[in-house]
């Protein structure tokens, strides 16, 4: 069974705590996120390919206190495949690498990735060192997921098996300067820059 | 340790002024030292990345949060990171790198000129300004007015230790 990934996305983020912040990857899974409902904890991502889970280490890294979501597809978790290695050294408790894989590049058109030929990101994120390794493939593991992310455990990674349709497009904010200032100061962090030196 | 060697050490205690919380690295012999420093240091969070790009995002997340992050890396690793700068020019994230030159003096190793003679030119097409250190003498200063720049103005900030500064690669054992 596969999942819808406009439902999957908000089931994970229905009654969202404010103290999660949310990174999803370009393209399809920030369409995703901005459908479930904007947030100013939400960083969407228009570019970056590659770089949406380390930018939820350094997130949680900063911000312990918090939850960090990063929810990306299948072909932005491959082009930056090392940051699993990364993540499972760091392990911060507060980060969850959720990946919706349909096993094609939708934005795209609907050409295959790598884990539609095989390749097995929950035996990577397993191999990097990463204890809790989810694979959901159904609603009831998907309201599992949703609770985890409710609470501060450990470092999760979880494979979501979406189903190969795009939805339409629902396109959130795009100015890189907004989109950074709004997070920060929904977290009670200035706008601009101060020094402390 | 000389003096004149202990330079990493200023670089080190310009982090602890400006308050750097990550240190993100792809190992160079030309960090070491200041690897070793920050590594020791509990209030520095040392991030080993399998690429040089990782730590560009990793420092923009790191800004959202409200820390500050620095990049570690050697001049090969600047041509891994081209895309992911777009991430903080469009953002305008604070982005301090800290760039040990290869192929530009002394070197042994031809592979490494191709990336090394174009540094200036990729920093300065990626909008970073660039400040460049060849002695022990112009390392506090630089590093100092490098903090302010990426810091204080929101930009990519590059200080770039010359090969002259770190030294002669010994090939034999």
């Amino acid at each position: 069974m596969k999942l819808e990934r406009r439902a999957a996305m908000a089931t994970l983020l229905a009654d969202r705590a404010d103290e999660l912040l949310v990174v999803p990857g370009l393209g399809s899974t920030t369409w995703d996120l901005v459908a479930a409902g904007d947030n100013d904890r939400n960083f969407y991502l228009w570019g970056a390919m590659g770089g949406a889970a380390m930018i939820g280490l350094g997130l949680a890294l900063a911000q312990p206190a918090c939850r960090v979501a990063v929810i990306t597809g299948d072909g932005e978790m491959l082009m930056g495949l090392g940051a699993l290695a990364t993540i499972g050294i760091q392990r911060p408790k507060n980060l969850a690498v959720i990946v919706f894989d349909n096993g094609v590049y939708g934005e795209t058109g609907m050409q295959p990735s790598a884990t539609q030929r095989g390749v097995d990101l929950i035996g990577v994120a397993s191999a990097c060192g990463i204890a809790t390794c989810l694979d959901v493939r159904d609603q009831p593991a998907l309201a599992d997921l949703a609770a985890r992310l409710k609470r501060h455990g450990e470092t999760l990674f979880a494979r979501v098996l979406i189903e190969p349709a795009e939805p339409p497009r629902m396109l959130p904010l795009r100015d890189g300067v907004e989109l950074k200032q709004r997070f920060r100061a929904a977290l009670g962090l200035s706008s601009g820059a101060k020094l402390r030196a | 340790m000389t003096e004149q060697a202990d330079w990493p050490d200023r670089l080190y205690d310009t982090f602890k002024r400006a308050d750097i919380r990550q240190v993100a690295y792809v190992p160079d012999a030309g960090h070491a030292r200041l690897i070793d420093r920050c590594r020791a240091d509990p209030q520095i969070r040392d991030v080993v990345l399998t690429t040089e790009e990782e730590g560009v995002a990793l420092a923009g997340g790191a800004w959202l949060g409200g820390e500050r992050a620095a990049l570690l890396m050697q001049s090969s690793g600047l041509g891994n990171c081209v895309n992911m700068l777009s991430l903080a020019r469009i953002c305008r994230f604070p982005l301090l790198m800290l760039i040990t030159m290869r192929g530009e003096w002394e070197e042994f190793n031809p592979w490494q000129q191709p990336m090394g003679s174009i540094i200036d030119d990729v920093l300065k097409l990626c909008e970073a300004e660039i400040y460049r250190v060849r002695t022990p003498e112009e390392v506090a200063g630089a590093a100092e007015r490098a903090v302010r720049c990426a810091f204080g103005d929101e930009r990519i900030t590059a200080l770039v230790l010359s090969q002259q500064l770190i030294g002669k690669k010994v090939w034999t054992k």
